[in-house]
């Protein structure tokens, strides 16, 4: 028996990778922002979404989703309420959404021509590990933590934190009675990815809103 | 819940067996990682899962090396590249300010296979006939 070194020196993730890429680039020529938003299950995501599509279409933009789920389509159903067209993904027990994903749920989705939208978000799985590793084609991740889940978040998951480009702190409305520590929260955030975008919002009393919506008006130009 | 260790083991043992399928008769003995301190992989998550994505494939008894990588920042002020302690502050260590510019930590890449591999045999002609 002889033993040999094979170098790859390949990316584990390449499939994923390289999908991910060819979506991007269909995103980038359909003219679509596409966001891709992450946090722990229970943040807010959904609720943050149903608002922001509600303001986004009173304003006249046309904007999508996809949301991502282990099982129920109920998160669909509530952001279908917005009147945006909405598809619900089930991963049936995979914690994150994968490129593949996507693009098979573009696939056929008759109420959506990418071309004809100005925003698609993507709410991913509630979770804060894994899909930090699984790019989607997006060109903004955001990354949201409720004042209700402790202003260390972004030390406990920083390989998530570090790889989004926005982030959203949600559920504001109740930051007193929670005792949240704002100074400290913003501080975490900016030690693990600086000099990142920081919007404060209550998906329940709209605050927050406008800064957010100027920003997404901003990117689009971008 | 942080189970994507387990996806992330299937895709080394899809990209493995066709590299490997390259050098027949050949067995996979060690698989190398290469993979960043802001990978979001945990190495004992991802050698367990590994266990049970070679089982029954050709891989079985493959062993995992990972190579850990630190994180590594640009300091536009100092001008330099920079190893930062852990994963808990992105600041230049040389000055101390905060350094956005990541040049290394999520690496997620398989570096190398070794392969155990039968001495060539010479061409027997007795046998060949059999
Ligand atoms: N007070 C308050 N509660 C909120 C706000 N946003 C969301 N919630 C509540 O928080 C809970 C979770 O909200 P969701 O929007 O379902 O959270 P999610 O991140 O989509 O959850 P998963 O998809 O399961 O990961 C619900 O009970 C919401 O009513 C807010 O701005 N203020
Ligand atoms: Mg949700
Ligand atoms: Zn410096």
């Amino acid at each position: 028996m002889t033993t040999r070194i094979v170098e790859l020196r390949r990316g584990i993730l390449k499939k994923n990778d390289e999908l991910a890429a060819g979506l991007r680039t269909r995103f980038a020529s359909a003219g679509v922002l596409v966001l891709n938003l992450v946090s722990s299950p229970g943040t807010g995501k959904t609720a943050f979404l149903e608002r922001t599509l509600r303001e986004l279409r009173a304003r006249g933009a046309q904007a999508a989703a996809l949301v991502g789920d282990l099982e129920t389509d109920n998160d669909a159903r509530r952001l279908a309420a917005s009147g945006a067209p909405v598809r619900q993904i089930n991963t049936h027990g995979i914690c994150h959404l994968d490129a593949e994903m996507i693009a098979k749920h573009l696939e056929g989705w008759e109420q959506v021509s990418l071309a004809g939208l100005n925003y698609l978000f993507i709410e991913n799985v509630g979770n804060l590990v894994c899909p930090s590793s699984y790019d989607l084609g997006e060109r903004i991740r955001v990354v949201l933590l409720s004042v209700t889940e402790g202003e260390d978040k972004p030390l406990k998951y920083p390989g998530l934190f570090n790889s989004a480009d926005a982030a959203v702190i949600t559920k504001i409305d109740i930051a007193e009675p929670c005792g949240f520590d704002r100074e400290l929260a913003l501080k975490n955030i900016n030690e693990i990815r600086p000099g990142i975008r920081i919007f404060e919002t209550s998906a329940k009393t709209g605050a927050g809103m406008e800064a957010w919506l100027a920003y997404l008006a901003e990117q689009t130009k971008a | 819940m942080t189970m994507h260790e387990l996806s992330i083991a299937a895709s080394i043992v899809e990209s493995v067996t066709e590299a490997a399928s390259a050098h027949p008769g050949a067995r996979v003995k060690e698989v190398r990682l290469r993979v960043g301190a802001l990978a979001s992989v945990v190495e004992d998550s991802l050698k367990f899962c590994w266990g049970l994505a070679t089982e029954g494939t050709p891989l079985a008894g493959a062993a995992l090396a990972i190579n850990t990588l630190p994180v590594i920042v640009h300091c536009d002020a100092c001008g330099i590249d920079a190893e930062i302690a852990g994963v808990q502050s992105f600041r230049c260590p040389k000055c101390g300010e905060l350094a956005a510019d990541l040049r290394q930590g999520r690496e997620l890449e398989i570096e190398s296979i070794e392969l155990e591999e039968p001495d060539p045999v010479l061409p027997n002609p007795v046998e060949e006939q059999a």
